[in-house]
């Protein structure tokens, strides 16, 4: 039983999915108990995974033989699909686990029944087995399915409400990126497997050449991973889409984004590992520092507080992109401060997670006990909703990466490092995060300060709950961020800086 | 020359889809540019497992030595003619939805999320 968790933390999820909206005929308690028990239950997985590979290294599951050298044909040729989880894939897995577990109870009591709240949940579900499939896959045509399973879940989950005019419309838009999105990885995909016969990752990885067919794929894989993963310039689906889905099922949206960008990190350090260049580093870095200083600029232009918020989230994948940027661009003397720049970079995904999650949760309390997003609205909520108003602020300061907070741990390590690799890298990153307390300061002060407002609906005691769980964590890991990061971080930062020979050698053996 | 035809062919399909993606405003006819690059993709997938003079991939009834043709891009294609035909469908269900609420199709006026 225990040998097989990491397919079913893929296969549970999947199967709750469609079996969610049978159930809903039969009881909707029923339904909810089952969503609620298949995200512990995918929660559970995840966590012993990532226990097992931290402790023990990196597990490879085959599926239909024990280990991968059976499947090996003659020329050394993996013929099976097969998971392969490292370290930084059981870090996704935990971020995912996580999000899930805080987003489906406040989901459960956020969703009107009569406004599609089956069709949300089993799209939420679908979600997460595909994320979790990205995250753990060790095979790139596995890859290309399991993303457009998210793609296919994500959409439609952003635009099921299809009575209002703006969700179809982001819908369609995202829609079409992650199509484009799947369909250059998919050409990538071909053009390797042209070249070299071959779909297995680690095998690819072995044979890979650099020739000028495998520089096209990488440009490709960049471009599509990147295009999902909303770094500038091609971020404009992701406010849409934040802003439109549903609060609670947006947790999952960002646990979406953060996976592709893992792809684009597996594919630049293992993938492409071997015939590394510099140039990709600087490429990386770049991209984040616009993303982050795009979307900081856009998110003060805003007045709806979901896309406000949304900006914000844009701007985050800016940082990820510098830090492990960074550490790319550094990979050929492997320097200390490259891999401080690169486990802060891993280190913000986790931080990122958590406060843009409180955040968001927020919006969805504040538009559950008012009706209204509006900036130019609301006001005053901080006598009603003083949590709630607490809770934004907590993760306003954490994502402006104010200390003690998780931000400033994770920011620290990125700036730490760019630093030493050039300093106005670190003086852009810097002025994003001045520009974004300025963004979070006035919606704060719009949203909550004031004179005393109605709330006409009180906020249910799990939302609290959920957004408790968030706040928790953001203080936490803000106060005691050592033990996070050499205990999670650290061996996920590893599996990008120097794991890629044992991530081979585990598959192909040897 | 002539055996590099199909790739030929692929690639043009995938550029016709990519100019009517950037260049066309019909909701429709972005989703007619995925379709093009998917058929592009999909062409050059299939186009890349032909074996020149093989036979299909069946070994119970190949003849002894004959070469086959891969079996293994096949099965990528149908894997991605499948995804297509959700995220076409998918894109068309949006597109009729958005045409109710605003009785066109033209990106260009449909600008609720602008900014």
């Amino acid at each position: 039983m225990g040998a097989h968790i990491p397919i079913l933390a893929i296969a549970v999820p999947l199967l709750g999915g469609f079996a969610t909206p049978l159930l809903a005929k039969l009881h909707r308690r029923l339904r909810d108990l089952w969503a609620l028990l298949v995200v512990l239950f995918v929660g559970a997985c995840v966590g012993y995974v990532a226990v097992h590979v931290f402790a023990q290294g990196l597990w490879v599951y085959v599926l239909g033989a024990r280990s991968p050298q059976e499947t090996l044909a003659p020329g050394g040729f993996p013929i099976r699909i097969m998971l392969v989880v490292d370290g930084m894939s059981a870090f996704m897995g935990i971020i995912a686990g996580l999000l899930a577990l805080v987003a489906f109870p406040f989901a459960l009591k956020f969703l009107p029944e009569e406004e599609g709240k089956n069709l949300a949940l089993t799209l939420g579900l679908l979600l997460l087995a595909g994320i979790l499939g990205m995250a753990y896959t060790g095979d790139l045509f596995n890859f290309f399915v399991f993303l457009e399973v998210t793609s296919i879940a994500a959409c439609a989950l952003i635009g099921y409400r299809t009575w209002t005019s703006r969700a179809p419309e982001a819908a369609f838009k995202t829609m079409l990126l992650y199509s484009l999105s799947g369909l250059l990885f998919l050409l990538a995909v071909a053009l390797l497997y042209g070249e070299y016969g071959a779909l297995n990752l680690a095998y690819l990885s072995a044979q890979l050449r650099g020739s000028r067919v495998d520089r096209l794929a990488l440009a490709l894989f960049l471009g599509a991973l990147a295009m999902k993963a909303a770094a500038a310039p091609v971020h404009f689906w992701a406010p849409d889409a934040y802003g439109e889905a549903p609060a609670a099922q947006t947790l999952l949206l960002v646990v979406n984004t953060q996976v592709s960008l893992y792809g684009l990190w597996r594919v630049l350090f293992t993938l492409y590992g071997g015939v590394w260049d510099a140039g990709l580093g600087w490429l990386v870095v770049a991209m984040g520092l616009l993303t982050l200083v795009v979307a900081a600029f856009m998110a003060l232009l805003q007045t709806d507080l979901g896309r406000l918020v949304a900006y914000g989230a844009v701007s985050q994948i800016g940082y990820m992109m510098l830090g492990v940027g960074v550490g790319l661009a550094t990979l050929a003397g492997r320097p200390d401060y490259g891999l401080v720049a690169l486990k802060g970079g891993v280190f913000h995904m986790l931080n990122d997670a958590l406060t843009v999650g409180l955040l968001f949760l927020c919006v969805g309390a504040v538009e559950w006990a008012t009706g209204t997003r509006d900036l130019r609205e609301l006001g005053g909520l901080g006598h009603g909703l003083p949590e709630v108003a607490l809770c934004f602020l907590l993760a306003s300061l954490a994502l402006a990466g104010i200390p003690p907070l998780n931000g400033f741990a994770s920011k620290i390590l990125i700036y730490e490092g760019s630093f030493r690799l050039s300093p106005i890298l670190t003086a852009i990153a810097v002025l994003a995060s001045i520009l974004l307390l300025a963004v979070y300061a006035r919606a704060f002060q719009g949203a909550f300060l004031g004179p005393r407002a109605e709330v006409p609906r009180r906020v249910p005691a799990v939302f609290l709950l959920a957004m408790a769980v968030l706040a928790v964590g953001i203080v936490v890991l803000g106060l005691v961020p050592g033990f996070f990061l050499e205990g999670v971080v650290t061996p996920a930062a590893e599996a990008l800086w120097r794991g890629r020979a044992q991530y081979l050698a585990a598959v192909l053996g040897g | 020359m002539i055996g590099n035809l199909p790739f030929v062919a692929c690639m043009v399909l995938i550029a016709l889809g990519l100019w009517t993606l950037v260049f066309k405003r019909n909701l429709i006819k972005l989703v007619i540019g995925i379709g093009l690059i998917e058929s592009g993709v999909n062409l050059f997938l299939v186009a890349l497992g032909y074996v020149r003079g093989g036979v299909p991939p069946i070994y119970t009834y190949a003849p002894a030595g004959a070469p086959m043709v891969l079996p293994t891009p096949q099965a990528l294609t149908l894997t991605s003619i499948v995804i297509g035909l959700a995220t076409t469908a998918l894109m068309l269900a949006f597109a009729v939805v958005i045409y109710r609420h605003k009785g066109t199709l033209d990106a260009r006026k449909i600008r609720d999320l602008r900014g």
